[in-house]
């Protein structure tokens, strides 16, 4: 089972889209359709049908900028200010303009969205100052719905291939390379323009359960997208502003303030009270969360045993259906019901993603990363809080950009010996008879991750994890093994994580103030400073080297008043009358 | 250093009476995100061959007969 094979094939396309969750399939597609006589490869390390964060559907679109709700210049503001300020405007500008077009042509796939009396979307109010959560009906069907379009499109689908590197000559981009996961047998993609839609760094910490897969992203997401897109020297902005989600306590599941919140449920403290005024999650509402959890009045919980039994039971045949729908054997295993208890939450494992926080490889509005031809879109990409319509917009927006820069160029050029080195690279753990297995490797390196890099966080602790991640790192480069195709697969993950957990301790250490609530809170600078570090940061690799900058803020193209910025640092109820 | 072998229990299920595996049904293992499943060579039904699970459900959503269930890891139970 499994065996490996020592094979290496070559194919050449226009464009190269990997992975194939949710901003994967819309830019393919988008690409095709824009230059139909152009070839597109959509390669996936799982299998396009049920891949990705909405394998099993979504009960909503957290973001959506709906005509008569809110307007793009609203929603701008709104995450300019739950970004605390750290925010490239024009490119959330951009989504929120685009945005309503992609509910439409959804629409149009047959993905329904819930409608008033009156015919028009019922968006729901969850954020601090706008409305703009529409429930998805039947969103369990929103991954088949997408495949029907992919099919119809005719475009080329390689299952069960994971990337593992990108190529770049000519100053430009030119492929990527990808190991077949059931066989290990490499593939080289020679490619004009390449997409990049690997999701979040989601296997970055580590479940307090100890059950490594049991992590709130996908857990097939992990990091490939942020290894690659570094070793090829493609910059990454705002790494330290980690992604930490309010979960059910154990299961990685959100509680889902978002569908219940609208019913009347809410997030409470032990004594069954509110304690934050919004749902919506931010850093500035997870400090609060945390703080909360951290006192006597914690652990947390979500509340709905005050609400009817039908409402409850209206709540539940979403949350049971869609999204993560073993929740409800979890919750029958624990003897847990909401119309009786409060359930008890936790907070996640950290993680990159641009989908929730703002951690993701640099892009500008057209998806464009700071290497030609090489795009970025989904979670993995930076525009902040973009969750799920954010992979679809700003998907179609880099399908289409990537057909048009691939329509002008010939294959670039590379270096043979890329493609060597990274044959050896892939390689060596299958080569070995004796050796630690990528399993221990991978908790290692997580465990230290929770060990140190967990926020609050502080510099000595963060030396202590460089220290150790190195000596995994020597570990793994001299004598992690492989025995067959699978562990292989988990081996070269195991290096992505190394490289995310390298990342992230990094670019924390940099940014020497807090920023964010509990994304990034270092007690040795708990104070926000905007007099030094009102700015990005971006982290790349410079002559073999992880180096971090600062990148000043464009210029807001919507202004924020001083008395609308700090509006998500008062979480706390009661804090707005009090400040 | 040796390799030990250490048992876990897995979260899925499959019925043998249920699987059509020997019939040449291979949906479960297609569509698995964290390729997990296999056909086992020697009873020909679908099983989870590795611990990596994400308890996300569509082998079991997916199986034309109802074979497969998905129950919690014991770590998080
Ligand atoms: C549990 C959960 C609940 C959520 N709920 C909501 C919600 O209610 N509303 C909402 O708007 N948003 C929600 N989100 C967020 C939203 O789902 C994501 O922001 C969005 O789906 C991300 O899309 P993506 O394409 O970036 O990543 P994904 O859809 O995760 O796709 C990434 C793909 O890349 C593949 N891949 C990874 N590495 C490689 C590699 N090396 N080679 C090839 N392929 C690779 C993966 O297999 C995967 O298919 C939720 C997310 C989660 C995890
Ligand atoms: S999908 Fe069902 S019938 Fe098919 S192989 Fe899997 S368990 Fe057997
Ligand atoms: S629950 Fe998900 S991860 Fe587990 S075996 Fe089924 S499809 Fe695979």
């Amino acid at each position: 089972m499994d065996d490996i094979l020592d094979n290496q094939t070559e194919v050449s396309c226009d464009v190269l889209v990997i992975g194939g969750g949710t901003a994967g399939p819309m830019a393919a597609l988008k690409a095709k359709l824009a230059n139909p006589k152009s070839t597109v490869i959509l390669l996936e390390k799982a299998n396009v049908k049920r891949s990705g964060a909405i394998s099993m559907g979504m009960d909503g679109l957290n973001n959506a900028v709906v005509p008569g709700y809110a307007t793009p210049e609203q929603y701008t503001k709104e995450i300019t200010i739950a970004n605390d300020g750290i925010v490239d405007q024009k490119p959330v500008l951009k989504y929120a303009q685009t945005c309503y077009s992609i509910i439409e042509e959804l629409d149009s796939y047959g993905i329904r969205f819930q409608k008033t009396a009156n015919g028009d979307f019922a968006v729901k109010k969850v954020h601090h100052i706008g409305t703009y959560v529409l429930p998805m009906p039947n969103g369990e069907t929103v991954k088949k719905a997408l495949y029907r379009q992919l099919r119809r499109a005719r475009l080329l689908i390689s299952n069960r291939f994971m990337a593992t590197r990108l190529l770049v000559g000519d100053g430009r981009i030119a492929g990527a390379i990808a190991v077949n996961t059931r066989s290990g047998e490499l593939l080289v993609v020679r490619a004009k323009a390449v997409v990049l839609c690997m999701g979040a760094a989601g296997r970055l910490g580590l479940p307090t359960s100890g059950y490594m897969f049991g992590t709130y992203e996908n857990a097939a997401n992990s990091g490939d997208g942020y290894a690659m897109a570094y070793h090829a020297g493609a910059a990454l902005a705002n790494l330290e502003c980690f992604q930490i989600n309010p979960l059910i306590k154990d299961y990685n599941g959100p509680a889902c303030a978002y569908v219940a919140g609208p019913f009347g449920a809410y997030t409470a403290n032990n004594k069954g009270q509110r304690f934050i005024e919004c749902d919506y999650w931010s850093g500035q509402m997870m400090l609060e969360f945390y703080n909360e959890l951290q006192s006597g009045n914690g652990p947390v919980f979500l509340k709905l045993d005050h609400l009817h039994a039908d409402t409850v039971g209206e709540i539940e045949d979403i949350l049971h259906r869609v999204e993560r729908p073993s929740r409800s054997a979890f919750h029958a295993g624990r003897h847990t019901d909401y119309r009786r208890q409060m359930i008890e939450m936790h907070i996640s494992e950290i993680g990159f993603c641009s989908g929730h926080s703002a951690s993701g490889v640099f892009v500008d509005e057209y998806a464009r990363t700071t290497i030609p031809g090489l795009y970025a879109a989904g979670d993995m990409a930076s525009v902040p809080h973009n969750y799920m319509l954010g992979a679809f917009t700003n998907g179609s927006v880099a399908g289409k950009d990537a057909a048009e820069f691939a329509s002008g160029y010939e294959l670039a050029a590379f270096d043979r010996g890329d493609v060597e080195r990274e044959r050896e690279r892939v390689l060596a753990p299958t080569r070995r008879d004796d050796g630690i297995p990528p399993n221990q490797i991978e908790y290692k390196t997580r465990r230290l991750v929770n060990d140190y890099l967990q926020p609050p966080k502080v510099a000595r602790k963060y030396e202590l994890a460089q220290q150790r991640f190195a000596e995994v790192r020597e570990d793994m480069e001299r004598t992690m093994i492989a025995r067959n195709a699978h562990e292989l697969l988990r081996a070269l993950e195991a290096s992505s994580i190394l490289d995310c957990a390298d990342m992230a301790a990094h670019a924390s250490l940099y940014r020497a103030e807090s920023r964010w609530g509990l994304y990034h809170l270092r007690t040795d600078f708990p104070e926000k400073n905007d007099n030094d570090w009102f700015c990005h940061t971006l982290l790349s690799k410079r002559a073999g080297r992880m180096t971090s900058e600062k990148r000043a803020i464009a210029p807001y193209v919507v202004p924020i008043a001083d008395d609308e910025k700090k509006l998500y640092d008062k979480q706390r109820v009661g804090a707005r009358a009090a400040v | 250093m040796p390799l030990a072998n250490t048992s876990t229990s897995v979260p899925v299920i499959v019925d043998n009476e249920k699987c059509i595996a020997d019939k040449g049904c291979t949906v479960c293992v297609d569509v698995c995100p964290l390729d997990v499943l296999r056909i086992s060579e020697q009873t020909g039904k679908a099983y989870m061959a590795y611990d990596e699970c994400w308890y996300c459900m569509p082998c079991a959503a997916d199986c034309p007969t109802g074979a497969v269930t998905v129950n919690i890891p014991y770590l998080l139970k």
